[in-house]
């Protein structure tokens, strides 16, 4: 490759919008997911679920599970207890004194929730899996579903009997109670709501699957499951199954989605590789979609109590917060901790100079909660952005107003909160400024008088919210203070091939986000290569060995930059191979047209492919320095990346029927450096869109007797492109200091702040009837009931 | 997501499928665009021990104009319907509301037939055919016999024709340029309806005005109330003030008894204001 032809490669640095090198793998049905994967011989799992939601397991009848052709065995909880090397893992524990029962792969004596798996029928194909799962008979003796937070928090009906309590913990933050304490009692204002957080169901395209496939004679053991965390999975693996986990191999194939949902190790996981051990065969599941449903983790699930005190101009004082956190009927990998990621962050975007947060854990007898895209963060941004609308009323001013006189000021950053955290860098007035000029603000508010004063039953309402997030989880140290059990770091290689190609092996996991064409831009930007010529390993245990995975809106704040800073190795190492060759000092050589040159002398060069030759051949490197053009960095952030936003809606709300309509939304983020705008964008498309669900259509809707009643998407109201608008983003930039490449996360960015958007919305278009809160999801009966409730009030006062 | 085992049979002719329905009885079930059927076989709600597939007797996908009336094949896809000429100039409101029926690829699978013969009553034809007098017509062993729409939705996902009938085609008035007006309340463009209504004035064949409801009971509905009150000259605001009349529309996830029995008032009366009443 000539030295023209390179700087005629297509722009690839950081800010380009590269096309995605992963869509045409996927759009054509290349990519492999899990149930795609042809494995000769293996046996599929069906799984038994309990049909209630607190139930005693009384005997199990396999026999004619056993005769349905195809049906090899059928195993019950207690014939494979003896097999687990450990009970299924919670890896935070967040208080020292945390209540979780023993979580078994299958239940064994007892069933907690409707999906707990009580059996499991191994078959020649998945068709008689299924149909002897069907001829299991169960005996069961059913017990009173605890279903209410608050009813579960009463210990009326207890769950687990050896823990003698539904309560599982109680985390507190208060730094300095006393001046929350204070603030409260000198305060000209005070607001206290109550919000529910609803259960969601994260319904990624792709449900879960796994398959493993033992080495009978080698000892060790494929897994290829739809995780996030293949690296996470294997060390579970290894503790759970008493498998050593050097003999562990396992691989995320192409992976349909998670938004946190597979940031997990679940019990069918276990079952598999349990299985294809005992039975010397490979062993495959795959999930059914209202199998997921109950399955799968889900996520929220808070009964929120917040407080704000604040001075006469409406200026906070201190923030109070209190929450009680369903955990579901176990604790998964991380579920105790949800809460926490939440926890620093009621304070959002304000100057607050006291503040207080405690949480309560409960168990109720449904599927476990867990990660769900923002985590902790969208309950904390919607209790913080909810109560500034009530504060606003209560003040007397306007939406927009009350955040400017509260905002942190753009010149306070590193700013410490009074949680304490330290956010990075901000600049939030910029965005809503941009964000209210989207919408056409003014003339919006123009429109809604207008309206209103016409009598018009179609009501405008425009919502505001400003988020801040913590993300790019994260640096090592914290996690250890919240009881955490892993790290937050992130491994990556980079690698100079003889022939001038680039090998990046990256610890983080994709599943969906478009790591391979990111990753490619921020090495090729650095080495002045085509990115077309970068390669992207990952996602295999085996080939990628060290990772902590995808989850967190980690992977270009923590991977990313670790990628960036192996190429900078690979930078250094290269330069004094070629000062060697070119017999000139390194601070001579400057990076140029795809190699390294004597500055102010151009003939006097070296490509990249020369020196990644040199490297390899090894035939004259320096002294001391190691064969091959290699960099590799694991790299432990020193802090989280804050990346911030103001989102605007405007919802026309027909006063007959209750119909809510999304008509304008207008998103201005700021996620530090863009590497990829378009990658950007969708994340944010798409994590809107998830965001304005919770606010409009979704909920796991359970009843009395703990049962899901809307396990399908016929009933489970996931929204299409045909219900929003088309949407306006815009962005700011305020790169973060933390990180060489100035970058944040953006993966969870649109889901936090886009619910209390929408909300705030819809209770601005209501204001005229006097209601001034909405239960989620927002459905046009609810809202319909919302108004004539708050029009008889009226009417009852007058 | 995996249905019980079945035989399935492919049937050549309507009279082939009418034989195996003769020779199965209540274990077959009839597959046509398979959206309603297919469904509740994978969870399995539905598990019929034999599946007799017409969906690719191509005469029975047909429109045709005879006698001022629009005949219309039951294997007619809802795309086809929403798009075809003569449906469209003959009976505006039918080829609208097929194409309001939820997802592109639903429409180009399922079909008009297999909407009336699953007699759901949150589908949105069977309220259109209701409110346009249409008549229904099914063979069986005995040949052919006429079903007026008034009589075929007899249940909750029950209807008139036979264990061994077919239904064959769908004969609708050419109603022509005559005002129309159909309302569809859902969530997601692609859903179910909660509560539908569909308007059409000045009747062609029967000369009085037609409204039929969606999902506001066990079955597709005639708004008898609001076509008397209408046929008495009342005004669109106090005829669809008895949408509800007759109606026990159900409690669900997306909306109570209460709140449909509003909702048809409100769309009955946007119909017919749409319509021009």
């Amino acid at each position: 490759m000539t030295a023209a032809e390179v700087t005629e490669a297509p722009a690839a640095g950081l800010g380009t919008r590269l096309p995605r090198k992963e869509d045409a793998p996927l759009l054509t049905g290349e990519s492999r997911f899990v149930d795609d994967l042809a494995i000769p011989g293996a046996l599929w799992l069906g799984m038994v679920r309990s049909p209630f939601a607190h139930a005693r397991i009384g005997g199990i009848d396999t026999s004619a599970a056993l005769a349905v052709p195809g049906v090899r065995h059928v195993f019950t909880g207690a014939d494979l207890r003896d097999g687990w090397a450990a009970a299924m893992p919670c890896a935070w524990p967040v208080t020292e004194d945390m209540k979780a029962a023993d979580h078994w792969p299958v239940a064994d004596g007892k069933a907690c929730y409707v999906g707990d798996i009580v059996a499991v029928v191994v078959a020649d194909s998945r068709y008689a899996a299924a149909d002897g799962v069907d001829a299991v008979v169960v005996d069961y003796d059913p017990l009173e579903a605890v279903v209410d937070l608050e009813d579960a928090a009463g210990d009326r009906v207890v769950i687990h009997d050896a823990l003698g309590t539904n309560q599982s913990y109680t985390w507190t933050l208060a730094p300095d109670p006393d001046a929350v304490e204070r603030a409260f009692e000198e305060a000209a204002h005070v607001v206290g709501e109550r919000y529910v957080q609803q259960r969601l169901i994260p319904v990624a395209m792709e449900p879960r699957g796994v398959a493993a496939v033992p080495s009978v004679y080698g000892g060790d053991l494929t897994v290829y499951s739809a995780t996030q965390i293949p690296h996470i999975l294997k060390v579970m693996i290894a503790a759970t199954c008493g498998v050593p986990e050097s003999k562990v191999r396992v691989i995320a194939p192409s992976v349909g989605g998670g938004f946190g949902s597979k940031l997990n190790v679940y019990a069918e996981e276990f079952i598999a590789v349990a299985l294809a051990r005992r039975l010397g065969v490979p062993t495959r599941w795959t999930e059914g979609r209202s199998e997921n449903a109950v399955a799968t983790i889900q996520g929220r699930g808070q009964i929120q109590d917040i407080e704000l005190a604040a001075d006469a101009d409406g200026k906070l004082t201190a923030v109070r917060v209190r929450l009680l956190a369903d955990m579901g009927a176990y604790m998964q990998l991380v579920t105790p901790g949800i809460p926490l990621l939440g926890a620093f962050l009621y304070g959002g975007v304000y100057d607050v100079p006291a503040y207080s947060f405690e949480c309560t854990g409960v168990f109720t007898t449904k599927t476990p909660t867990d990660a769900y895209r923002g985590a902790g963060r969208p309950e904390a941004t919607y209790a913080i952005e909810r109560a500034m609308e009530s504060l606003a009323r209560e003040v007397g001013v306007d939406a927009a107003e009350i955040r400017r006189r509260n905002y942190i000021p753009a010149d306070r950053f590193p700013y410490d909160s009074a949680s304490g955290l330290t956010y990075d860098s901000g600049n939030y007035g910029p965005t809503l400024d941009r964000a209210l000029e989207l919408v056409g603000y003014d003339d919006r508010r123009a429109e809604q008088q207008r309206r209103r004063d016409a009598g018009d039953t179609k009501h405008l309402g425009i919502g505001i919210a400003t988020y801040v997030e913590m993300c790019g989880l994260a640096p090592s140290r914290v996690l250890a203070s919240l009881n955490y059990a892993a790290g937050g770091w992130e491994a990556a290689t980079v690698r100079v091939l003889p022939t001038g190609t680039v090998q990046v092996v990256s610890g983080t996991t994709p599943h969906g986000q478009g790591h391979e064409t990111s990753w490619s831009q921020i090495v090729a930007d650095k080495l002045g290569v085509d990115p077309a010529s970068v390669e992207v390993l990952h996602s295999d245990t085996a080939v990628s060995a060290i990772g902590m995975d995808t989850y967190g809106s980690r992977s270009l704040a923590v991977g990313g930059v670790a990628v960036d800073m192996a190429t900078d190795q690979v930078i250094e190492r290269a330069r004094r191979i070629a000062a060697h060759q070119l017999e000139c000092a390194e601070d001579d050589l400057e990076l140029a047209d795809g190699g390294l040159r004597v500055k102010g002398t151009p003939t006097k060069a070296m490509t990249l492919q020369e020196v990644a030759f040199e490297a390899f051949s090894a035939h004259n490197l320096p002294d001391g320095l190691e064969p091959n053009l290699v960099g590799q960095v694991t790299y432990d952030p020193p802090n989280f990346v804050f990346p911030f936003g103001t989102h605007v809606a405007v919802v026309e709300i027909d006063e007959e029927t209750g119909m809510v309509e999304l008509v304008d939304y207008a998103a201005v983020d700021d996620c530090g450096v863009q590497v990829n705008p378009m990658i950007v964008e969708g994340q944010l498309h798409g994590g809107i869109v998830q965001g304005a669900a919770q606010a409009l259509w979704e909920e796991a809707v359970y009843d009395d007797d703990g049962q899901l009643r809307n396990p399908s998407l016929t009933d489970y109201c996931v929204p299409s492109a045909a219900e929003v608008p088309s949407i306006k983003l815009d962005h700011t930039e305020t790169p973060s200091p933390t990180n060489p490449l100035g970058v944040k996360g953006i993966g969870e960015a649109g889901t936090i702040v886009s619910t209390p958007t929408v909300v705030n919305a819809i209770v601005d278009a209501l204001a005229p009837f006097g209601v001034t809160d909405i239960t989620m999801p927002a459905t046009p009966e609810r809202v319909w009931s919302a108004i004539g409730e708050a029009r008889s009030a009226q009417e009852g006062a007058s | 997501m995996i249905p019980a085992a079945f035989d399935y049979q492919r049937a050549a002719s309507v009279d082939e499928a009418v034989g195996l329905l003769g020779e199965h009885g209540d274990d077959a079930k009839l597959l046509a665009g398979g959206h309603s059927l297919l469904p509740l076989m994978r969870l399995r709600l539905a598990a019929p021990a034999v599946l007799v597939d017409i969906g690719r007797l191509e005469d029975l996908s047909y429109v045709r104009s005879a006698d001022g009336q629009v005949r219309i094949g039951a294997l007619c896809r809802h795309h086809d319907l929403a798009t075809s000429d003569e449906v469209r100039e003959q009976v505006p409101l039918l080829a609208h509301v097929a194409g309001q029926i939820g997802d592109p690829q639903v429409r180009h699978r399922g079909t008009i037939g297999g909407s009336i013969a699953h007699g759901d009553p949150a589908s949105d034809l069977p309220a259109a055919l209701l409110a346009l007098r249409s008549t229904l017509v099914a063979r069986g062993p005995g040949g052919e016999r006429e079903i007026p729409a008034d009589e075929m939705f007899t249940g909750f996902l029950e209807t008139a024709l036979g264990p061994d009938e077919v239904l064959t085609e769908i004969r609708v008035p050419a109603v022509g340029s005559a005002p129309w007006g159909f309302q569809k309340f859902v969530r997601r463009a692609q859903d179910w309806a909660i509560v539908g209504a569909a308007a059409v004035l000045g009747n062609g064949n029967s000369g009085g005005p037609g409204v039929g409801l969606v999902n506001m009971g066990a079955t597709p509905l005639r708004a008898a109330g609001v076509e008397e009150a209408l046929r008495g000259g009342a005004s669109p605001g106090d005829a669809a003030a008895r949408a509800d009349e007759g109606t026990e529309p159900t409690d669900d996830l997306n909306a109570s008894a209460e709140y449909r029995r509003h909702l048809a008032r409100v769309l009955v009366r946007r119909a017919l204001e749409s319509a021009g009443a």
